[in-house]
């Protein structure tokens, strides 16, 4: 059986406008909120090193000590790059919240297009 | 060639232009950026054996997705890729989600581009003696010029882009062979490398920026409807590419691994350009400011080409406003959305730090990837092999779609370690979207119109 043919509703300019808008400001809101709020990026941590004022003390062989020099590093310069490590301690139940908020996703995506699709495939190949 | 189609009643399409060459520069030029910059981020967060070992499991993910991708894509030939497919197979609200995957990985990785472009010419004009050299106005410059570019015409576009990434290859083989791979007189592996610094939680981690190292080549297929013959070209472009990008991705590794301690290039802006200055070879490297530059400037010019199809496409379907639906009258671009596009790339390349937009671009992409792996299954389900035509039938299946969700999980542990906050903010954007389209957008959508191939009624529906 047929099912009729679904005509939507014809949208304004200004609806148009608004719609634009609203899913640029959901972009930047995302993307800018975790930087805007210093949540971005891994944490860190600085490594205890013997001496950060020379090569030996932080722990560089001849040959790396030579590259970084070649690459316009001094002891000093390099200190905080060789020193800084992420920290990767978590917390299980930031994960699991984490996976959650992941599949969760994925399954309201999954049930809600099931939902537009069936429409779809009725309009398109009638009613079963 | 002019040949047209129309769709959906469109008096005015894109143009048939392009062969398997141009799909390879497309695929390619958006993604060999990413062996003159960010993957070795991938370095800073687990080593460089952890880095390599993050390039071999991100190649095997981009293996799946490229086999996948070309047996479904060579069967779903229309603009917008892997949006289109979800349309014919999931439905609407995840080709909406796809769509808004597909322009977030390129707007993004444009944006990257255009960072690295500007720090890079700003270094090489202090190294020549201009102390006050900024990147700022040739980031805005980098944007708006490729934007014009692809606002002209999509043949000039691509043309373009095949010479950049040709030469921009070129330029990486050159260096690998410039370092004597088969001596230690520049390389020492030996001395270099330090094992694993954070242990194995570290090549976990570095699965992260692995991605970086491939990221993209599934652009191949936005070009779908501008392809002379897709079922041909789109394989054949997609497969040589990845092929190509494996190559590359190796020389780079052991090229960089080889010539600067790790703490130095885990957080390198210009690896590669950085190895050149090492080789203290002037001709080298003015050939990797070149291959830096064109590399850059070829994946930039990809991103604005495939990014602005997505949103041209959603455009069209009415998922998005029909107005940037349009294509322009004479050049036959989606000139509208690749004019929208331009301030939101700039705005990320202007504000937002390089690692930072590079996650948010390889988040994109995490989603779409997993989105596949799901995708491919049901595909097989509804069609089954007999029920419709395919130009490409890929192997092992469902191997390469369970390999791939599997990747990709763990891959999604991998942002978790130290970058959680953004992959959670990223999912909370990507669900109050979905609800916006789902209980208001999708009502301007015409329900029949979004299955458009001629194929019997899916298995189960």
């Amino acid at each position: 059986m047929e099912k009729p043919h679904y005509e939507p509703p014809k949208q304004s300019a200004f609806g148009q406008l608004f719609d634009s808008l609203f899913l640029l400001v959901l972009v930047f809101a995302a993307l800018f909120t975790p930087l805007y709020l210093k949540l971005a990026g891994g944490g860190k941590v600085d490594v205890t090193v013997a001496d950060k004022s020379t090569w030996a003390g932080l722990g560089q062989n001849a040959v790396q000590s030579a590259q970084w020099e070649k690459l316009g590093f001094h002891p000093d310069t390099a200190a905080p790059l060789i020193t800084s490590r992420f920290d990767y301690s978590f917390s299980p139940l930031e994960l699991a919240i984490t996976a959650i908020v992941v599949i969760g996703y994925f399954m309201l995506l999954f049930a809600f297009s099931k939902r537009e699709y069936i429409e779809v495939i009725e309009e398109r190949f009638g009613k079963k | 060639m002019t040949q047209t189609t129309a769709v959906h009643g469109e008096k005015i399409s894109l143009l048939r232009v392009l062969g398997p060459a141009h799909v390879w520069a497309l695929g390619v030029g958006i993604v060999l950026v990413g062996e003159y910059m960010g993957w070795n981020f991938a370095v800073g967060k687990g080593g460089a054996i952890a880095a390599l070992i993050a390039c071999w499991a991100a190649g095997l993910l981009y293996t799946c997705v490229a086999m996948i991708d070309s047996e479904v894509t060579s069967t779903v030939a229309a603009a917008g890729g892997q949006y289109a497919q979800s349309k014919h197979i999931i439905g609407p609200l995840m080709a909406f989600n796809v769509g808004l995957y597909l322009v977030f990985a390129y707007t993004m990785l444009e944006a990257a581009n255009a960072i690295t472009l500007g720090y890079l010419v700003q270094t090489v004009g202090q190294m020549a003696g201009f102390a006050e050299a900024h990147d700022k106005p040739f980031i805005v410059l980098t944007i708006v010029f490729l934007a014009w570019l692809n606002y002209r015409g999509v043949y000039a576009t691509l043309t373009v882009n095949l010479i950049l990434t040709a030469i921009a290859f070129i330029a990486v083989v050159i260096l690998f062979m410039g370092v004597k791979p088969w001596s230690t007189e520049l390389l020492n592996h030996k001395e270099i490398l330090n094992g694993l610094p954070y242990g194995w939680i570290g090549v976990l981690a570095s699965l992260h920026f692995g991605l970086w190292y491939y990221l993209g080549i599934e652009g191949t297929c936005q070009a779908a409807e501008e392809v002379r013959s897709p079922a041909r070209s789109l394989p054949l472009g997609t497969m040589t590419g990845i092929m190509t990008l494996l190559i590359a991705a190796t020389m780079t590794w052991y090229l960089c691994s080889g010539l600067m301690p790790w703490e130095y290039l885990g957080q390198a802006t210009t690896p590669l350009f950085d190895a050149a200055r090492l080789t203290n070879s002037t001709p080298l490297m003015v050939l990797l400011f070149i291959g830096t530059m064109f590399s850059t400037l070829a994946s930039a010019n990809g991103c604005i080409n495939d990014a602005s199809r997505a949103w041209f496409s959603m455009g069209r379907d009415r998922y998005l406003p029909t107005w940037f639906g349009a294509v322009h009258p004479k050049n036959r671009t989606p000139f509208r959305a690749i004019v929208f596009l331009v301030p939101v790339a700039l705005i990320f390349a202007y504000f937002a730090p390089l690692d930072q937009v590079i996650t948010f671009s390889i988040l994109s992409g995490l989603l779409e990837y997993t989105y596949m792996s799901i995708q491919v299954i049901f595909f097989r389900r509804m069609w089954p092999l007999d029920s419709i035509k395919r130009g490409y039938v890929h192997p092992f299946h469902p191997l390469p779609a369970l390999v791939l969700l599997a990747i990709c999980s763990t891959t999604y542990f991998a942002v978790f370690l130290g970058y959680g906050t953004q992959l959670v903010a990223m999912m909370v954007f990507f669900i109050v979207a979905s609800l916006w389209f789902h209980f208001h957008r999708y009502k301007y959508v015409r329900r029949g119109d979004q299955f458009t191939m001629n194929w019997p009624r899916p298995v189960g529906y």
